[in-house]
Formats: structure tokens, sequence, C-alpha cells
């Protein structure tokens, strides 16, 4: 018996395989496409903003900002408080009111016709330009009461209401469904069995979502440009007198041709960029404590 | 719904809890409702004339035709997905065909990052410089590629979401007739998302169309222009809005509430019909 030439089954090279490397390296090439304008930004940021930002260290974070923008120095520490009370105040506005919608949409709603509206509503809300937002709260809420930091909150909240729904909801469908049988089983209401049952064993995946819509209000200018006023001082009040934001002064400042105002911009946008990305490691850290409990 | 039932008598805290979650969930519908009816009446007396017609925007003469705006809006849209959606298509197949599973991870907290970064810093980085440092300066084109970068992230992650429900068997099936990776993604994966591809990138071209901030600073404020030379400055209709509202008068200001609700009809329309064919190409992608 002569032994058969054993054939290389391998795929030869043809212009068949030379495309699929040419298509495979195209996808490495977009991958690179999108590292750069990401690490661009983010050397930028850096390299110009941490040596205004960290110059005679705590000064850039508490002093107040110049009322004249060409003169150089630091301050923006009224616009840090600024952007926590507005973004905090959303905070207390939509995640509570998000996570009930939540609950109203998985755990009574199902798929009955009002909730498929409110979903339906809710998606379409999600897709609402942050000016338009800004615009409605100036209508419905400053021009009567003035400009505030809780106009800011106000028209955050709007923004960040469907996003915390959405998420939540998934969050909710997530739970098993013999957790709430086996309360059920005890005689428990259905109040008591969300609040005592689903809520908390819901909870990181809650928490993570409402971070995550918290990390993208925090960044947004449109809104609190028309609701929150210009001011330059600190503003503690919540309610009262117009405030100032972290990112309404980076948009100011980089109109500005003056460098000392440009240092400003680039110094609050890391302090910015910082802050967002703090509550975005928390909430993942969340996700990643979801994960392990699985 | 028969668990209710079997429990017997109601009790009040439970009743109350339900409306309690029935009020939030109505709230959604209630502020729509509100946004809507709000901006439309304010903005009523602007739309007459020639408001979607002239191509003359001047403060001064109270004349505001809103066709420049537009033709900005949209141009720069075009641009950002013409520039975005390659990338994003070729990172999303990247992570879920070509990339070993350590690297997965990774890529997809890179793409996450993209998201975090404030729109505004996107905006700052294009002023100061792209535009000035690449030769851009403030134009169509500046706007359109910081655009294509803010919209990267989103088209990417539901692209991905949609690529991945591609079943396996039928990716194998193609690979076991001999076809090159490339040639099973053309034969199976995309077949198979694009419905669910094209909803993506329209959700991308509703978010690229209601960009404000980074387009306020980088697109020019040029009044007037209707070109299709990319290297112009121009102006779109969020950035008109966020440029021009602080030293607005009366008129000035319902003539901005206009553009605001012309805004925010493109963008819900285009919204609900990406959200349409997303959730359509999804179920059917479950169903079979």
């Amino acid at each position: 018996m002569t032994a058969t030439p054993m054939f290389d089954l391998r795929a030869r090279r043809s212009w068949r395989t030379t495309r699929n490397t040419l298509m495979l390296a195209l996808m490495g090439v977009a991958v690179v496409l999108v590292a750069i304008p990401l690490f661009a930004v983010l050397w930028s940021v850096i390299s110009r903003g941490a040596a205004v930002a960290f110059q005679s260290f705590p000064d850039f974070f508490t002093h107040e900002i110049p009322v004249v923008s060409r003169r150089p120095g630091p301050g923006m520490g009224p616009a840090i408080l600024g952007t926590l009370l507005s973004t905090g105040g959303a905070t207390l506005i939509a995640v509570p009111l998000g996570i009930l919608g939540a609950i109203y949409l998985h755990e009574y709603g199902g798929t009955g016709g009002f909730a498929r509206l409110v979903r339906f509503m809710s998606t379409v809300m999600t897709g609402v330009p942050s000016v338009v937002m800004g615009l409605f709260v100036y209508l419905s809420w400053t021009l009567t009461f003035g400009y505030s930091a809780f106009g800011g909150a106000l028209a955050l909240a709007c923004l960040m209401l469907p996003v915390v729904i959405g998420s939540c909801e998934q969050m909710l469908r997530l739970v098993p469904e013999h957790l709430r049988e086996a309360a059920y089983a005890l005689g428990t209401t259905k109040s008591r069995t969300i609040l005592t049952v689903v809520l908390p064993a819901a909870l990181p995946g809650l928490v993570s979502g409402s971070l995550l819509a918290v990390a993208r209000a925090a960044g947004e200018t449109a809104p609190l440009l028309f609701a929150v006023g210009a001011a330059t001082a600190y503003n503690p009040q919540l309610f009262r007198e117009a405030n100032t934001a972290l990112s309404v002064q980076i948009f100011a400042n980089a109109n500005s041709s003056f460098v000392a105002a440009q240092d400003r911009a680039w110094a609050a946008a890391l302090t910015l960029v910082l802050l967002t990305f703090i509550v975005t490691l928390v909430a993942r850290s969340f996700t990643a404590r979801l994960a392990l409990k699985r | 719904m028969l668990l209710a039932e079997l429990r017997g008598h109601k009790h009040h805290g439970d009743r109350a809890f339900r409306t309690l979650a029935v009020g939030a969930a109505a709230l959604v519908v209630l502020v729509l409702g509100l946004i809507a009816f709000t901006m439309t009446r304010r903005a009523w007396p602007a739309f007459g004339h020639d408001f979607f017609t002239s191509t003359r925007w001047s403060a001064a003469d109270g004349i505001f035709g809103a066709l420049p705006f537009i033709w900005g809006t949209l141009y720069t849209a075009a641009i950002a997905i013409a520039l975005g959606v390659p990338v994003s298509l070729g990172v999303a197949l990247f992570i879920t065909q070509v990339a070993p599973p350590w690297l997965k991870k990774p890529m997809v907290y890179l793409i996450d990052l993209l998201a975090v970064v404030p729109s505004v810093v996107f905006g700052l980085w294009g002023v100061l410089v792209l535009s000035q440092h690449f030769g851009l300066g403030r134009s169509f084109l500046t706007a359109g590629i910081i655009l294509a970068i803010m919209i990267v992230p989103i088209i990417t992650s539901l692209a991905r979401e949609v690529i991945e429900t591609t079943p396996e068997s039928e990716k194998e099936a193609a690979l076991a007739l001999g076809a090159t990776r490339w040639e099973m993604i053309g034969a199976s994966v995309l077949p198979h998302s694009k419905g669910g591809l094209v909803g993506a990138v329209m959700l991308g071209l509703g978010r690229a169309m209601g960009e404000t901030i980074a387009a306020a600073l980088v697109i020019g404020s040029a009044l007037g222009q209707i070109t299709l030379d990319p290297f112009k400055s121009g102006n779109s209709m969020p950035a008109v809005i966020a440029n021009e509202w602080g030293e607005a008068d009366q008129d000035h200001k319902a003539a901005l509430i206009a553009l605001a609700v012309t805004l925010f009809v493109i963008t819900i329309a285009v919204n609900l019909i990406a959200t349409t064919i997303v959730q359509r190409s999804m179920k059917r992608s479950r169903g079979t």
C-alpha cells in the first residue's frame, strides 16, 4: 500500500484570503482611529489642564472665578460647587422617580397598554436634545423663579429620568421570579415584596445604572446654559440667585481669545473629566459586584 | 394577577405604593407633553412668514429664516455619519468577531470611556486643538469630525449588541463551507443584523443632530451659509440657540424657540424610526 500524499488543508493564498486579511486589518485600523482622538483629547486635557489646576495646589479648586476673564490666576471653586449642586439636585429628583417608574413598568404594568405608552414615551424622551430641555426649563421655571442651581437640576433631571427608568427596568428584569414567588408564599403584600426582596436584590444594578446617568448629567452644558446663569462668586443656595457650573465655564472660556481664560477652561475640563470618570468607575465597581454575585 | 387575588384583602400601604409608582411613570408622559406644549406655544408667532424657506437671519431687522441652520444641522450630521459609521462598524465587528477574548473587555472599556467624556470637553479640544493646529478652522468639517467622535460610542455599543444576536450555528455553517472570516461576516453576521445596524446608525444620526455645545464651539457661527464646501464656516440649529440666546430680545427668543421646536420634531422623528427598526429586528432575531 502506498501512502497517499497528505493534502495541505489550510486555505491557500488566494484573492479570498488576501481580501480576508485586508478587511480584518481595516477593522484593526478602525480601532486605532477611535483610540487616537480619545487619547489626543485626554492628553490635551491633562497636559494643558494639570499645570494650571495643580499650580499652588488647592487654589484652583477653592478660589472664586476672576471677574475679568483675561486676568491669569486660579479659580473654579464656585463652578465646582455649582456642578455638585445642580447634579446632586438632579440626582435627588430623577433617581427616586426613575426607580419608582421602573418598578411600575416591570412589577405592575408589564405589557399592559399604559406601561407600553410610558415605555414608548420614555424612549422618545431619551432622544430629546439637551438644548431643548434647557429651553423648556427656562420657559417653565426660570422665567418665573429666576436663575438658580435648582433650575439646572430640573433640566438635568428631565434628561436623566428616562435613562434611569430604562436601565433600572433592565435591572429589575434580572431579579429571578422565584424570589418574588417565595415572598408571596409567605403572605407578603406586593409593596413589601418589592421593597424588601426585589429592590435589595437589584440594588447594585440600580446604583450602577443611576450613577452612569449621573456621570452623563454632570458633563451636560446646554441645559445649564439657560437655567443656571453666570455667577463668578460662591453661591451655596440651591434655590436662589444665579449660579454657575464647570461645563458652563468651559464653554464660556473656550470661546475666549485670552490665554488665561483658555488655561482655566483646560483646568476646568480636567476637573470635570476626573469627576465624571470617578463616578463612572464607582458605577462600574457596582456592576462588577453584581457580576460576582451571579 | 392571580397571586394578588389569592392574597385576599388589599392593604392601604400596598395601594399607596402602587399609586406612587404609577405617578412616577405618568410623569414621563406629562413632562414630554408639557415640553411639546410650552415650546410650541411660545414659538408659534415666529413660525409664520417664511421661517422654513428664507435664507436670511438678521435679528436686528427682525428677519428669521431658519433654512441655513437646518442645512448646517443636516450637513454636519451627514459628515459625522459618513466618518463615524464605517469606524463604528469596524470596531463593533473587531470586538465581536476578531478580538481574542482577553482583548474584548479593554476594548469595551475604551468605547465606554469615549462615551463618558463630556461633550463640552470635545468642543474645547475641537476649537483649541483640532481647528487651530490642523488647519481646519471652524467649519462644517471640524464640527462633523467632532460629532463623529461623539457618535462612535453610541453606534458601536448598539451595533455590538445587535451583532452578538447572530446565532453561533449560522456563523459555523458559513465557516464549515470554507468561508474565510470576512466571508462569514458577509454571509451570516451582516444579513442577520442589517435591520439593527440601520437602527443603530439612525440613533447616532439623532444624537449628532441634537448635539449642541460641541457644534456651537467649532462650527464657526457664520450666518446664511448654504454650501457643500466642508471648509466653510456655518451654523446649526442647536448651535445658534446656544450662541445667540444670551443677547436675544423678545422676537429673537421666539425665533430661537421655534428653531428648538423644529429640532425637537426632527430628532424625535429620527429616534422613533430608529427605535422601531432596532426593536423589530431584535424581536425577529429572538423569535427565530
